[in-house]
């Protein structure tokens, strides 16, 4: 019987430089797993593999030289064990994100359930190309947004309650961009420096500055054959509608224009970016 | 015109981060509650990122000072945590 490599491929096993062995890759979201699931992983490159585990360069997990013979019984007892197999080919890939604001100081978003959301919406999802999702928390990028065909990053809207600012003057040193300056008697704002990194509302002793969270988007980065750095045009999402509704629009734009095997960034700046923002700015606006 | 008292001075222009912020919070738990500590500390990344430590900590700030020779002193009240 003839090996079906792509189903194989499709079905996280790579194939490796040693005949009829796989380093298979599996399913993460987020770069989160259980203890349970990672003592599943070991167990199994323990006995199916030579008992080492590859951490990919997107928080994947793959574990290699698993023969070809044993796939089936390899699969069955990774889900057993509460671990599913990940993907490769032209379809979206694993969701990455960093910790957020569940864990991580500098977050301004919850980062892994929306990892989750866009995963479930989206993981595996057939397109020209393969296609990535990275979400960073904030304007540290530890998660660089920029580099994935869509970017997620998070970031404060601020505005400043005067009636609680006391001048200290701590707002001013915390921003990097020199946003924030003290005049006379008040602090102003230039809002067109401001990169929305929170800074100054995480720092301010007396909550006088008040910041809603929202989603940066960037579209069409690539850090691989090509580089390229996904651009940004929208103004901030305030809520998950928005942006699920301009992900839908950005993957539907992606499958309408795309070449086979022709990724994201290259379809658009051959359709046009002007015809893609158009696009993305009628779904941002619903 | 200020309204408080300064109990206790630390310097922390001696070391860098992550040692600005330990050093800072040991001098802070030497303190009672409600003592007020001047820190005094460097331009740069302890200015940008002391404050928020402290503030997290759960002690108020009451005042940044410049004092215009690249370092400034910051004036903390110690709150005691539980």
């Amino acid at each position: 019987m003839a090996v079906d490599y792509k189903t194989l491929k499709n079905g996280g096993f790579m194939r490796q430089v040693q005949k009829n062995n796989f380093s298979l890759r599996l399913k993460v979201v987020g770069g989160n797993l259980t203890a349970s699931q990672l003592l599943a992983i070991a167990d199994i490159s323990k006995k199916y593999g030579d008992g080492h585990i590859h951490l990919t360069s997107r928080q994947g997990v793959e574990i290699p030289f698993i023969k070809l013979a044993d796939v089936e019984q390899v699969k069955a007892e990774l889900e057993a064990g509460g671990v599913n197999t990940g993907v490769c080919g032209p379809r979206v890939r694993t969701v990455t994100a960093c910790q957020g604001n569940a864990i991580c100081p500098s977050g301004c978003i919850d980062t892994y359930p929306l990892a989750v959301e866009i995963s479930e919406r989206y993981f595996g999802k057939e397109l020209p190309h393969k296609f990535k999702f990275g979400i960073t928390g904030c304007a540290n990028n530890c998660l660089k947004a920029e580099e994935n065909d869509l970017g997620v990053k998070g970031g404060y809207t601020i505005e400043l309650v005067k009636e609680n600012c006391t001048l200290c003057g701590v707002c001013v040193k915390a921003c990097r961009e020199g946003a924030i300056a003290k005049i006379d008697n008040g602090i102003v704002l230039d809002k067109s420096k401001c990169n929305n990194c929170g800074r100054c509302v995480k720092s301010c002793p007396f909550d006088a500055w008040k910041g809603e969270p929202g989603y940066i988007l960037s579209f069409g980065g690539l850090f691989g054959n090509q580089i390229a750095r996904g651009e940004q045009f929208l103004p901030i999402i305030r809520d998950k509608e928005t942006l699920f509704r301009v992900a839908d629009a950005a993957l539907a734009f992606f499958d309408k224009h795309a070449k086979p095997s022709e990724r994201f960034r290259i379809a658009i700046d051959r359709t046009g970016w002007d015809a893609f923002k158009t696009e993305m700015e009628v779904a941002y606006h619903g | 015109m200020d309204d408080f008292a300064i109990d206790e001075n630390t310097d922390i222009t001696d070391v860098v981060c992550p040692m600005t912020f330990v050093k800072a919070k040991v001098a802070l738990e030497e303190l009672e509650d409600g003592q007020v500590l001047s820190i005094r500390l460097n331009d740069g990344e302890p200015v940008q990122n002391v404050p928020r430590s402290i503030k997290d900590e759960g002690h108020r700030i009451l005042k940044l000072a410049d004092n215009e020779d690249g370092t400034y002193n910051l004036i903390v009240k110690k709150v005691k945590t539980k």
